[in-house]
């Protein structure tokens, strides 16, 4: 039999339909809807006539433009209650689950998918949301849509989709102390480019992905996007399935050793070939942040900025000068010492129980510092629950930190929680685009590490300076 | 979905590289219900000053743009978001074709679905319709569908990708449910198959 990737074989195991120069027709498993992209397809499918395929195959929350703040003090501007209002009558209607605000099962999507055990290795999972590519660290094809193919989804539970080329990015080495699977993606965008892998789909290998766990796989394919790739995927393991087993939605007793004996085929054959490889070494990493304004522009802690110099090509010269102009950043200089105003941890990337112990590890007994205002949000209520349980809540807030309820709150700043013009923020976020955190705000993603010890110093901070102390 | 089969038309250059779908459309317009009325936002937190008032330096606002209906735009256009609010945008200020080196994936499929046109050219092609476009606002720039292929410039005839189906679908005016909906025998009988 002809070696295939893991993807290959994700991908032929769900086309329906193949017609020479056609797209394929791919069957989804599992789709994910949130209040944001989803409206205009619950439309059209009223305007013409449609029922709602599969509605067990689809579930929903309520995440992008929740509110984080307790119940008693929740402000929703009358745009979003009636986009939250509309998703409860879609899905009534239609009859999908749906995890409401203030569900104890309500969170960020893309944290709630795995952690209810809704996505499983070897699945095709889509969702009007590009972070998607989350879900592919269990070995799921999983990619991001727009609301026309949200409504292809519910419609027909299948896509129109041509086949991407794949692109291995292995992992070697092992990592020092302080380096985290956000440096590891952050260190990927750095190398290839926010475009650098437009057009396929990664498959992330070698030994450092492997010692990774679930959460921090899952950051990693995260940010898959954020090189340009749609979707991320990693061989399931038994990482995978300890991480899976027992899990509400997955299968149980018999069904379950069933479903891991085939799980354990999704791996990349030997003698498989990608289309392309890029090899990162990540014993050599060192924590990464961001200095402008997509995640390509990165660069290791300690490093000094870029000049205009460093760039060979003149559009990308321009685009350097003009991030530079945003962040009003003088280049070439250190970024370490930077006063910044606001410190974000949360969002699918970095929101889950581990991000938060990482995060709180370095607050336990410091203090924030003046002046810095910090926000922790956990990307469910599980995980809130979890977090409270161990304590870590009391350690945030007695360092003075925000302690919120669930939701995107800050990475995407519809809720109300946002930079004001001007600011600056350390931020466990996806995306340091122009406005991305509020208007005029200004941006340098950073692992939760690196986040918390910019929280404690109230400067662009290397943590390993406090994990050592 | 509009029939797209030539269009001619000045253009609006916007050389910048890498413009994500938070420039084309923030966030904070995304709390609609309807996907009309985006084409006042485009480009919002570039085109329009603090007191709301236009901002006379950003090339959307200047008068030789009024009415155009071709983006000259820099590598990697439409990164980020998956938000189709961004072709909507787009399309609702007048555009029916963005013309770059390269752009994003999901925007790109986004596009196809709403008759906008991504229209990727090489490097040299794209710089010479940048320059003349910035040169002379009232450079008129023809796609032919059909054909693939970008005219208007002297001596400048390039041809440009897209797939067969994404071609008639805009040819024709073709909705793509219409096509995924026909196979819904085969559809059903893959799901019996998997249970």
């Amino acid at each position: 039999m002809e070696p295939k990737t893991l993807f290959q074989k994700v991908w032929d195991d769900h086309v329906v339909v193949q017609e020479p120069d056609r797209p394929a027709v791919l069957y989804i498993d599992l789709h994910l809807i949130h209040e944001v992209t989803s409206p205009q397809a619950f439309t059209g499918l009223r305007e013409r006539g449609l029922e709602v395929r599969r509605p067990e195959k689809t579930i929903a929350t309520m995440d992008h433009s929740t509110p984080t703040l307790p119940k008693s003090l929740w402000v929703i501007d009358d745009q979003a209650k009636a986009q939250l209002r509309q998703l409860e009558r879609n899905c009534e209607e239609f009859g999908i689950e749906l995890f409401p605000l203030g569900d104890s099962r309500n969170g960020i999507v893309h944290v709630i998918g795995p952690e209810r055990g809704f996505t499983q290795p070897g699945k095709t999972i889509v969702c009007g949301d590009s972070h998607t590519s989350t879900h592919g660290a269990f070995g799921a094809l999983a990619f991001g849509i727009g609301t026309s193919e949200v409504e292809h989804v519910l419609a027909t539970q299948c896509l129109l989709q041509r086949k991407p080329r794949t692109l291995e990015v292995r992992v070697d080495g092992q990592a020092m102390p302080g380096v985290t699977a956000k440096d590891i993606i952050l260190a990927l965008c750095a190398e290839i480019g926010t475009g650098g892998a437009t057009g396929y789909v990664i498959e992330y290998t070698g030994s450092a992905i492997r010692g990774l766990d679930m959460e921090g796989r899952m950051t990693v394919c995260n940010m898959s996007i954020e090189a340009g790739a749609r979707a991320g995927m990693i061989a399931p393991d038994e990482t995978t399935f300890d991480y899976l087993k027992e899990r509400e939605r997955v299968p149980q007793g018999a069904d379950w050793d069933g479903a891991v004996e085939r799980w354990r085929q999704l791996r990349t054959d030997e003698g498989a070939t990608f289309d392309k490889t890029v090899v990162i070494d990540a014993s050599k990493l060192e924590p990464m942040i961001t200095y402008g304004t997509n995640p390509g522009m990165g660069m290791q802690i300690s490093e000094p900025m870029p000049t205009t110099d460093s760039f060979d090509d003149p559009s990308q010269q321009a685009a350097f000068e003009k991030a530079m102009g945003y962040m009003g950043l003088e280049p070439g200089t250190q970024l370490l010492g930077k006063k910044i105003d606001v410190v974000f941890i949360g969002s699918c990337t970095n929101s889950r129980i581990g991000d938060l112990r990482m995060a709180a590890g370095v607050l336990s007994g410091r203090k924030v510092a003046d002046g810095v205002r910090t926000l922790v949000v956990p990307g469910s209520h599980d995980i809130k629950k979890q977090a409270e349980a161990e304590g870590l809540d009391l350690i945030f807030k007695e360092a003075g930190a925000e302690w919120r309820e669930p939701g995107c709150s800050m990475c995407i700043a519809m809720n109300g929680d946002n930079l004001e013009p001007g600011q600056y923020a350390v931020s466990t976020s996806n995306r340091n685009f122009e406005g991305r955190q509020g208007k005029g705000g200004r941006t340098f993603l950073a692992s939760p590490l690196t986040a918390a010890a910019a929280a404690v110093t109230g400067k662009v901070t290397d943590p390993r300076s406090l994990l050592l102390s | 979905m509009a029939k797209f089969t030539t269009l001619t038309s000045h253009a609006v250059p916007l050389p910048a590289e890498n413009v994500d779908t938070d420039q084309i459309i923030p966030a904070r317009f995304l709390k609609v219900t309807d996907k009309h009325g985006l084409g006042d936002s485009l480009f919002c937190d570039w085109r329009y000053l603090k007191d709301g008032s236009n901002n006379p330096d950003f090339v959307l606002n200047e008068p030789a743009s009024q009415g155009a209906q071709i983006l000259v735009a820099g590598n990697n256009f439409g990164s980020g978001s998956s938000r189709e609010h961004a072709p909507w945008a787009l399309v609702g200020w007048g555009f029916r074709a963005i013309i770059s080196t390269g752009f994003a994936d999901i925007f790109k499929s986004n596009s196809l679905k709403n008759g906008l046109l991504p229209v990727e050219v090489s490097p040299e092609v794209h710089k010479a319709l940048m320059e003349a476009v910035q040169l002379d606002r009232s450079t008129k720039i023809t796609i032919d569908l059909q054909t693939q292929s970008v005219t208007g410039l002297d001596g400048l005839e390039a041809t440009f990708p897209i797939d067969e189906f994404s071609k008639h679908c805009l040819l024709e005016g073709i909705d793509q449910l219409g096509y995924l909906l026909s196979f819904d025998d085969q559809i059903t009988r893959y799901e019996q198959q998997r249970t």
